[in-house]
């Protein structure tokens, strides 16, 4: 037994002789695992381009059940690490209960607000991303009908899709934007084929571009829409060199970077507890123009992509929230 | 002019766990003889048979086949050296053709048609040769058991079985059927083939065998020329004391009739009639046997008369309390109305294998207040109570807690027995009392039968072995397909009498009558 | 008269074949270790450690084996009836709905002190309910209980997310989980209760429901070999055809021990529902009903194996955790492949050294025998 002391004091050591600055971070994934081709990943990423930058390590958990995420939560606090990132708003009730504990532990959730004087909430504006590749799809139909696949049938999932339907809308007030849902549970966002299936069945019934906001099972989306010869909008990561030509754009949300700046804000001292709104003009959301979509984005559609930007920026236009109030009527 | 030895065995020893099946065993048989190898259950004879036919392989000895030393490492190689065997339960695939049975595994290229051909020849031939017809293309889930035994045969003759083992080949025969497989030994024999036969009945080794080895706790105690020899010797050399053949019993002090069964029909969950219309009476104070080859009907009518299966019309009258399919019974209740049984196979229905004996020992009796507390079932009572049977029977060892599977089959059957009559029932219902039980436990056995038949209690045995019938019924009910074909006081019964009866039609059955 | 009846002395069968057995998954896990750059010697220090090493460890581990000890027993009950309950995931979380139901409905009503107890039994009773439909359809239809535990397992997965979806969901929340309980139905954990006797330990989810598995040991002990009930159970499971004979009824038999089962698996609903998460939620119970079938089974479905079994499994998980938060180039899969390797070795390949032990004992023993033959 005495050789664990050598062991624990060595890491121990390795975490207070960290370069730079006096930070140990950590991050917490959900339990679909840091390799989940989405949300974590995009997380993983961004952990992955601070430590290449700073020389920082950051310690990861990756749990398998519930009691594991509390766990790896207090025991990271127990090891002082700080600030610690919880992944997704699965997270909530966990990080609740270890910054109500470790009240010295600087806590950042993403997706989720916890309302604690040592957490750091980022939330970020999908709805206004989303209204941007809404109004894009629309541009691009010739049928004026467009898709929307979700993943887990949540607030957060129909908040992407009001936004998109929003967009569109705003674009062409004529277009029928059809919605579908995979499931109900956290499996909704690692089914591809059931994603696949439902794509194909708008595609069938006449729209020509499909948003999927599914996490894991837009590869099944994208893949429908490159085999029918139709247009797929990414989500989350810029997703456009998945299917070049057939990706039309991605709706870019910016968790990697929301992580790369908590940890940054926390080595300069300037964390601080706050509901942080990564919105259009915090560049927290934004859509992707990029060499593999340059040809399918005329350059009519992308100076009328810089006007709507402009405008949601400006707060002229008003992108309704589905999350303010669970109900999309704007 | 026998002088060419086909199996030499010499100082051949097996062991199992703690056991040692067969302890340096010497045997010697001549070529083209038939060679008896008796013993009791237990004795070893069995795994002896299975070592030279390649199942088992011996520990230490030496094993000549026709001159040349062997070591079997399976039954291909051992019918390879001529070895072929005919099991207890037959190795065959019922819905399969008889050609197709033969064929089995050795199927000869690629394509069955080419093999078949060759094999219908060659079948036709050996048949011819040997006496021994039977149908090719018959299905073998519709032939008798005793032509299916013919098909086993003829399945290791084709092989090249120069040397053939049977092991108890006519425990599941009619008298008529086994006086035909004789007559077919008889003639393999005249063709030079040799035969080793494995059997407890002495009157089967007295009636075919040449020769006779005699096996007792793993080893060889004796080897007689068997016209040189007696049943009553060869008994004594299998038990190591002398033993008594036939039961003596008083004349039948007969009261009225505890079991009264009226027009009785069951049928099984097929829905095919296994008892058919079946009327007879058992009074207190009498034993009446049911003979018949198994499967006629003996089974299901003592599960209907013990509660296990349902009476689908006509009725019982069980120690004054009917039963019908109005008023089912069952076997606990059957119990409290003072009826035992002592079933059949006592590995599949009288006791758990896997259970200690004590707990072997209340099976059906579970519930009693002796050693059931509310709640708790006192292992120590039941323990003792397991003690106290095992002392009245003589079961052993005497040691409650030994597994049930681990007695010999005579102890296993003595501590059912015990387990029933102990608990002094009006009625006892005896299946098979003495299968594979040992010549001294048989013995035992049938004493106890008749002391409680003395006392005045009915006692219904079913059985198909005839000596057995013969010798501690009171009266022999013959049961052939379901029917009685026939009741003959055991005094005046004689096999040959049974034997037809077993296999009689409705038309002899007037004629018997 | 094969070999494989034969008899080995019972601390061969029952504590050395286990032993080889896990070192045996154990060699094959340094093998893997090597392979993935880790010091085995530093990687079983971390895993001891970690399940035994500070108290927050121990509290883990012996959280977990209150699960595993349920499932375990669960799986064991049905086993001695010759059943093979492959439904104890259903019946756990149908045990955490039955729990969760009872302080969702009553928590605002009544006393905590009260509601506790109608919790346990609610789960018991949801357990058991999962457990009879199947039970039944093999007692009086003949549907084999393999197929349709297994199928219970599925439905119980949709129901359970079909009510936190659109029925016991709190609205507040993005996840499919219901509100959380007042704390007065939440069963004390051990931190707590010993922090009462002004005990300090570290706190961990190890509630008292710990004793509760340990009680439940105790009573299928009782129950399967001091009962005149267990010996029906036993009787069936054994020789159905002796039951019959015996004048026991095997469909009541199958009946009562599948309830029993499936009332033991719904505990894991009460460790987890009413001692952790204190909320119901989808997945609570993911791998503990699998797990109970390996424990069982290495527990040689005796309470004293399964609590042992359990223990190694409760050592594996939070070892296991351990490990991948120590070291960076273990993953949880990789804690994954240490309990299957455990799984195969104890469980798929439980005999594979049991020739070979009988082997080395008859020779050992031989000179011995002999004599006692010929005495």
């Amino acid at each position: 037994m005495k050789r664990f002391i050598p062991v624990v004091a060595v890491a121990g050591l390795m975490l207070s002789n960290a370069m730079a600055a006096d930070i140990s971070p950590a991050v917490v994934y959900d339990k679909a695992g840091k390799n989940d081709k989405s949300f974590n990943e995009a997380v993983y990423h961004g952990i992955t381009k601070f430590t290449k930058d700073t020389g920082i390590k950051v310690r990861e958990v990756e749990p398998t059940n519930e009691a594991q995420v509390g766990q790896g939560l207090s025991k990271l606090a127990k090891r002082k690490s700080s600030p610690i990132v919880g992944v997704g708003f699965s997270m909530a009730s966990a990080v609740e209960k270890a910054a109500t504990e470790y009240p010295e532990t600087k806590f950042t959730i993403i997706d989720m607000v916890v309302g604690l004087p040592n957490v750091q909430s980022i939330v970020f504006a999908e709805h206004e991303g989303s209204f941007l590749v809404g109004a894009l799809a629309a541009m691009k139909s010739t049928t004026a009908k467009v898709g929307f696949v979700g993943g887990m049938d949540i607030p957060l999932i129909r908040k992407f899709s009001c936004g998109y339907e929003q967009g569109a809308k705003y674009q062409n007030k004529d277009i029928e934007v059809m919605s579908n849902m995979i499931g109900s549970t956290g499996a909704a966002f690692n089914n591809p084929s059931k994603g696949g299936e439902l794509a194909k069945s708008q595609f069938e019934k006449g729209a020509d571009v499909v948003f999927s906001a599914a996490g894991g099972s837009g590869a099944g989306v994208y893949q429908a829409a490159k085999d029918l010869g139709k247009y797929a909008i990414g989500v989350d990561s810029n997703q456009n060199h998945l299917q070049p030509g057939t990706m039309l754009t991605s709706m870019v949300k910016r968790v990697g970077e929301a992580a790369y700046v908590s940890f940054s804000e926390a080595k300069e001292g300037t964390w601080k507890s706050e509901i942080k709104v990564m919105d259009l003009k915090a560049g927290g959301v934004d859509w992707a123009l990029d060499d593999n979509n340059r040809d399918l984005v005329t350059p009519d559609m992308e100076k009328r992509m810089g006007e709507l930007k402009a405008l949601i920026i400006s707060g002229h236009i008003k992108v309704h929230d589905y999350m303010s109030d669970k109900k999309c009527e704007y | 002019m026998h002088s060419d030895i086909a199996i030499e065995l010499t100082d051949v020893s097996k062991r199992f766990g703690a056991v040692r099946a067969n302890d340096k065993v010497n045997l010697c048989v001549e070529s083209g003889t038939i060679h008896g190898i008796v013993g009791e259950n237990g004795a070893g004879k069995s795994t002896l048979m299975s070592i030279l036919y390649g199942f088992y392989q011996y520990d230490t000895g030496h094993i000549e086949v026709f001159g040349k030393a062997q070591y079997f490492n399976n039954s291909r190689e051992a019918l390879a050296a001529g070895v072929g065997m005919v099991h207890q339960h037959f190795m065959l695939v019922e819905p399969f053709t008889v050609l197709e049975n033969v064929m089995l595994g050795n199927e000869g290229g690629k394509l069955l048609k080419e093999g078949r051909i060759a094999a219908e020849t060659e079948l036709k031939r050996l048949a011819n040769e040997y006496g021994l017809a039977v149908d090719l293309h018959a299905r073998v889930s519709s032939l008798s058991v005793g032509l299916q035994q013919r098909v086993e045969i003829l399945k290791a003759l084709y092989r090249g079985a120069k040397i053939l083992i049977l092991d108890e080949p006519t425990g599941v025969l009619t008298p008529q059927e086994t006086a035909e497989l004789f007559r077919i030994l008889e003639s393999l024999k005249a063709q030079g083939v040799t035969i080793l036969l494995i059997t407890h009945k002495l009157q089967e080794i007295m009636a075919i065998t040449d020769n006779v080895s005699v096996m007792r706790a793993g080893t060889m105690v004796a080897h007689r020329k068997t016209s040189e020899t007696s049943k009553e010797d060869i008994a004594e050399l299998m038990v190591g004391r002398k033993v008594l053949l036939q039961v003596d019993k008083i004349d039948a002090n007969v009261g009225e009739a505890l079991i009264k069964v009226d027009n009785l029909t069951i049928k099984d969950a097929q829905g095919v009639e296994r008892v058919k219309q079946v009327s007879f009476e058992v009074k207190a104070g009498e034993v009446v046997g049911i003979a018949g080859v198994s499967g006629n009907g003996q089974s299901e009518l003592l599960e209907a008369l013990s509660g296990i299966t349902k009476v689908n019309s006509g009725s019982m009258i069980i120690n004054g309390h009917e039963v019908s399919r109005k008023k089912p019974a069952s076997p606990e209740r059957m119990r409290i109305r003072g009826l035992a049984h002592v079933p059949e196979d006592r590995h599949h229905m009288g006791m758990v294998t896997s259970f200690s004996a004590s707990e072997s020992s209340i099976l059906g009796y579970h519930n009693d207040k002796e050693y059931n507390g509310r709640f708790i079932m006192s292992r120590s009572k039941v323990r003792d109570y397991c003690r106290k049977l095992m002392d009245a029977f003589d079961v052993r060892p005497r040691d409650p807690d030994l597994k049930s599977a681990n007695f010999s089959g005579g102890n296993q059957q003595k501590l059912i027995l015990a387990r029933e009559m102990e608990r002094n029932p009006d009625i006892l219902l005896v299946g098979q009392p003495t299968r594979g039980v040992d010549i001294g436990a048989i013995e035992f056995i049938h004493r106890r039968i008749i002391e409680m038949r003395d006392a005045g209690k009915a006692i219904l045995l079913v059985s198909v072995e005839l000596e057995e019938i013969i010798s501690v019924s009171d009266r022999v009910l013959v049961m052939c397909d379901g029917v009685i074909t026939g009741e003959v006081p055991a005094a005046e019964a004689t096999e040959r009498e049974l034997g037809l009866l077993m296999t009689s039609s409705d038309a002899q059955k007037e004629v018997v009558a | 008269m094969s070999q494989s009846n034969s008899e080995m002395p019972f601390w061969m069968d029952a504590l050395l074949l286990p032993f080889l057995n896990i070192m045996t998954a154990f060699v094959v896990m340094v093998g893997i270790f090597l392979v993935i750059g880790v010091d085995p010697v530093e990687a079983g220090e971390i895993l001891l450690f970690g399940a035994f090493g500070y108290g927050e460890g121990i509290g883990y581990t012996l959280y977990y084996m209150t699960n595993f000890v349920f499932t375990g027993l669960a799986v064991a009950v049905a086993f001695h009836a010759g059943l093979f309950n492959i439904g104890g995931e259903g019946q756990a979380y149908l045990g955490g709905l039955g729990a969760g139901l009872v302080c969702l409905l009553l928590a605002e009503w009544l006393p905590g002190l009260l509601v506790i107890p109608i919790a346990i039994l609610g789960a018991a009773l949801f357990g058991a309910a999962w457990a009879y439909i199947p039970a039944y359809l093999q007692a009086y239809r003949g549907s084999h209980i393999v197929i349709t535990t297994i199928m219970f397992n599925f439905l119980a997965a949709s129901l359970m997310v079909y009510l936190m979806v659109n029925v016991l969901n709190d609205p507040s929340k993005m996840s499919p989980e219901s509100v959380t309980f007042p704390d007065s139905v939440w069963l004390p954990q051990m931190h707590e209760l010993f922090a009462m006797f002004g005990v300090e330990i570290e706190s961990s989810p190890l509630n008292v429901s710990i004793f509760l598995a340990l009680l439940a040991s105790v009573f299928v002990w009782i129950f399967i070999w001091y009962t005149r009930w267990g010996y029906q159970l036993r009787t069936t499971g054994s020789n159905a055809s002796a039951a019959i004979y015996a004048g026991i009824k095997p469909p009541r038999v199958i009946v009562l021990s599948m309830c029993i089962s499936g009332a033991l698996a719904g505990m894991v609903g009460v460790n987890e529902i009413l001692g952790v998460n204190h909320r119901l939620m989808l997945d609570f119970h993911v791998g503990y009903g699998f797990a109970g079938i390996a424990v069982a089974l290495m527990g040689r479905n005796h309470p004293i194996g399964i609590i042992l079994a359990a223990l190694l499994f409760g050592v594996l998980s939070q070892g296991g955790q351990e490990l991948a938060f120590e070291m960076s180039n273990i993953t949880r899969d990789i804690v994954v492949v240490m309990q299957g390797l455990v799984i195969l070795f104890c469980g798929a390949l439980e005999f594979m050294y049991r020739p070979w032990l009988m082997k080395l004992y008859l020779a050992s023993k031989g000179e011995n025998n002999a004599q006692e033959v010929t005495s």
